[in-house]
């Protein structure tokens, strides 16, 4: 099913509420994550793809949930404007929607949104839940319902924007959202050092992490045993920010540094590898590099944030040993085959927990929205 | 104005207090109680039944319990330096103040993380990581404002352009509910399981329940900061170099401008040898990486100019940029000087409209024949217009607040907001519906509930009619025979 309006889209879910139907909302269709709630009808963003509004001297812009942030990019990118989120492309076409014209297969910014899934510009510019400054939500007993503004500073009211980041479609259907948007960097340019000692790698991380060097990206690169630290600089500057950035790499023992100034593929590449067969994102500190990088898997690191995704071969026994030896720290599955998405999230606290009932209770009356199918069983 | 509960023996409520926190924490003779009437926002008094003042989480959860085992509602209080009634007590009501709970509990500098007790200020956290890291979120009141304070109003100040605001620095809560549960939101960690609950949490305005840990990020101090002041005939050009600035896609720590009465005012204070006289003044602030900062900083010099200013200072030392500072800060303090009252505002537009609406607020204090001062955060749109009036004048603190709500009307208008970061409060909750519709008001009281189904928390804040939580709408369960798919209810 397609709405195309934020109030048929209101409409429908009220009708599906009053049924009982399980809904899975759907944009690009580049996410397969969370457990597979047999029988759900799929909600789908498609026809909620405007851009409603770029302000260009205000650096905001108000979006449809289903427009593709490829699209959203390119507008804003001829106004040397950005929204600062690079989440991975799609590891793989998703299969039905490939052939159904524009967009299809395209990640949207409300399934950004909804996953909570980001770049390495997280580094310097956090999440969608940062760079969302207002939201509208369609709900299962057909209530449309807005927060926040357009402006970027507002506190009035409560911010759902940020409980509806990274609810997986489990409260309602985000229909459209108004964002905060960045100036493009005039020149981007990047450091890279390596090492295949964790602890190297770990302590380098640190010691370049507690610098003021305003870097957009500080990335991990793991895999067969050797790792490398990436650090991209977006501005004016950004050689010489390398070279210096390069100069304190060597000093603090990495090896093969060097500075690399078309640095598009190198960070295409890196992207690429936030996502794969089987991928378990792990809620961690600066200080776990190194016991991350012990697991064996091949991980894609953004240590500032504490925030590491690691490639595991898909099998039960490896995801299992993962969580087992990063415990207590939080681990989501994301990419995976259904029966390892099953068991997708971490406990939260209990008490914290509790609440989340509560909110899906009152947020869900109809207990549509992927019923069952989030943490706790929620 | 002011919530009530009927009036009723709350001594057996005292007594219980008393044992959990000690008596010399419980308050309740008057004289002591005056201390608390009113926070920041002084129009607006309320006398609670007792002010406690607890000194651990423990005792805070032993509180709330009481409260709630009592059915009497309670206010949580920092330091008292809210702006918008947040923290007014309730009259019969129990308030719970922090300001004993100022331990800093972990300190964590290898991942950036501290971890506080709400009563902390807003200062100390940037003193607790010092010299290589600081605490961004800098509210004006930083000297004296607490952390448990910001959390509640998502504090923002003047960085906050480059930086963000609180929300974007809390990264882990220790909540007492009001229910006297103690959970944990978020946590040490970024991206929790689960609704991102620390983000509703942070800028609810202790409706939601009371902070007692909080986990905040820190970031490295930067490596070069440089701050000018230009002065500039009017705010309309001053607002173009803003908009220059920003489009060159520079992005300033902070860019402040004062209007001419806030420049007059400002200077009786501070003696900064600032020129009366001028239509405007642009304090400018970009840090960061030393070679970046001053080819931009370069820039910016440029572009002041070439909007028309011939007068650009620049801070030579760390003692004159504290100099420009100080003369931005005494803004407020120092219109008590030319006037015996002030409203202060706090709306927020789309910072391309900013032209547009100081005249339009120019031309509301024409017809009013009121004074009307201009602060602001040009650098997001957050204007503070200062309404002075003289409250012996009988009728005209009434006309200065219908002036002052005519302001908010002008931001609204622009696409703007009612509140930047001084909050709702009990001040602008009548606001509220023009900002927010019925279903949009409906939807911030589900998640009011879902926190707090008794409403026991701050109640009659924010929200600018009182609502009850009521039962929650029931659960549809599906006929055995539909998930069969053998019959479907349509």
């Amino acid at each position: 099913m397609r709405p195309d309006t934020p109030e048929a889209a209101a409409e429908l879910l009220r009708t599906l509420g009053e049924a009982g139907r399980p809904v899975r909302p759907r944009g690009g269709g580049t996410k397969d994550w969370g457990p597979v709630v047999e029988g759900a009808v799929e909600v789908e963003t498609g026809g909620l793809a405007r851009i409603l509004e770029h302000n260009v001297g205000d650096f905001t812009a108000v979006l449809e949930a289903g427009v593709p942030l490829a699209e959203a990019q390119a507008e804003f990118t001829a106004h040397g404007q950005m929204l600062a989120i690079d989440p991975a492309p799609s590891a793989r076409k998703a299969g039905r929607g490939e052939a159904a014209g524009r967009g299809r297969g395209d990640a949207t910014v409300g399934g950004v949104m909804a996953a909570n899934d980001s770049g390495p510009l997280r580094h310097r510019y956090g999440s969608m839940r940062d760079l969302v400054v207002g939201t509208t939500v369609a709900l299962s007993d057909g209530t449309l319902a807005r927060s926040g503004g357009k402006v970027i500073k507002n506190v009035a009211g409560y911010d759902l924007g940020k409980l509806f980041t990274g609810s997986f479609g489990t409260l309602g259907l985000i229909v459209r959202v108004a964002v905060r948007l960045h100036p493009l960097a005039p020149d981007t340019a990047s450091a890279v050092g390596a090492g295949d000692d964790p602890s190297l790698l770990g302590e380098a991380a640190r010691a370049l992490a507690a610098k003021p060097l305003e870097a957009d990206c500080l990335d991990l690169d793991w895999r067969d045993g050797a790792g490398r630290l990436l650090v991209r600089f977006g501005s004016a500057a950004a050689a010489d920010q390398a070279r210096a950035t390069v100069a304190q790499m060597r000093a603090l023992g990495l090896s093969e540094c060097a500075v690399i100034e078309d640095d598009d593929e190198l960070w295409m590449t890196q992207r690429a590898h936030q996502r794969g067969e089987c991928v378990l994102k792990v809620s961690a500190r600066l200080t776990d590099l190194a016991a991350v990088c012990r697991t064996g898997a091949s991980v894609v690191g953004r240590p500032a944030a504490g925030l590491y995704w690691l490639s595991l071969p898909a099998d039960a026994g490896a995801v299992a040993a993962a969580r087992a030896a990063l415990a207590p720290r939080s681990c989501t599955m994301l990419d995976a085959p259904p029966a390892l998405r099953a068991d997708a999230w971490a406990a939260p606290d209990p008490g914290a927990l509790a609440v989340m009932a509560r909110i899906k209770e009152r947020f869900d009356p109809a207990r549509i929205f992927r019923p069952g199918s989030f943490v706790g069983g929620i | 104005m002011v919530p009530e509960v009927p009036a009723r023996d709350l001594a057996p409520l005292v007594a219980e207090l008393r044992a959990v926190v000690g008596d010399e924490w419980v308050y309740t003779h008057e004289h002591q109680l005056r201390t608390y009437e009113s926070d920041g926002l002084l129009q607006y008094q309320a006398i609670p039944a007792a002010a406690v003042l607890p000194a651990t989480s423990e005792q805070v959860q032993a509180v709330v319990r009481a409260c709630a085992r009592a059915d009497v509602p309670f206010v949580a209080r920092g330091a008292g330096s809210g702006l918008s009634g947040g923290a007014l007590p309730i009259a019969d009501g129990i308030l719970i103040v922090t300001s004993r709970m100022k331990r800093v509990l972990e300190l964590d500098l290898a991942n950036q993380r501290v971890c506080v007790e709400p009563g902390v200020t807003n200062i100390a956290v940037s003193s607790a990581v010092a010299p290589d890291f600081f605490y961004p979120p800098d509210p004006s009141s930083q000297i004296v404002c607490s952390i448990g304070g910001n959390v509640a109003e998502n504090s923002g100040g003047a960085h906050c352009f480059k930086y963000g605001f609180t929300t974007n620095y809390v990264c882990g809560l220790e909540v007492v509910l009001s229910d006297g549960e103690l959970v944990v939101l978020g946590g040490r960690e970024l991206d929790p399981p689960g609704y991102d609950l620390l983000g509703a949490f942070v800028g609810s305005e202790g409706t939601l329940g009371i902070a007692t840990k909080v986990w905040l990020r820190v970031v490295p101090v930067p490596e070069s900061v440089r701050t000018l002041v230009a002065f500039f005939d009017s705010t309309h050009a001053a607002g173009e170099a803003v908009s220059e600035i920003v489009q060159s896609g520079v992005v300033p720590g902070a860019i402040e401008m004062m209007d001419k009465v806030a420049i007059e005012a400002s200077e009786q204070m501070a003696h900064a040898g600032y020129p009366v006289g001028r239509g405007a003044a642009l304090l400018v602030e970009l840090d960061g990486a030393e070679q970046e900062c001053k080819t931009r900083f370069d820039q910016v010099v440029a572009l002041c100019e070439r909007c028309g200013s011939d007068d650009v200072r620049v801070a030579r030392d760390e003692t004159e940029r504290q100099l420009f500072w100080k003369t931005r800060k005494a803004a407020f303090p120092a219109m008590g000087r030319i006037s015996p009252n002030y409203f202060v505002q706090d709306g927020v537009i789309p910072r391309t409209k900013l032209p547009e609406v100081l005249e339009a607020i120019d031309a509301l204090a024409a017809e009013y024949g009121m004074v009307v001062a201009n602060v602001f955060h040009a650098g997001d749109g957050n204007l503070h217009p200062l309404v002075c009036f003289d409250g012996r004048n009988a009728g005209e603190a009434e006309r200065a607040e219908e002036l002052s709500g005519r302001i908010l009307d002008a931001c609204l208008e622009a696409g703007g907001s009612i509140t930047g970061e001084h909050g709702v409060g009990v001040d602008k909750k009548k606001h509220m519906p023009k900002m927010f519709g019925e279903p949009d008001l409906d939807a911030f009281q589900r998640l009011r509930c879902a926190f707090d189904p008794a409403g026991l928390a701050n109640p009659g804040k924010v929200m600018p009619t009182p609502r009850l939580c009521g039962e929650v709408p029931g659960v549809y369960r599906q006929h055995p025979l539909e998930a069969a798919g053998l019959a479907e209810r349509f």
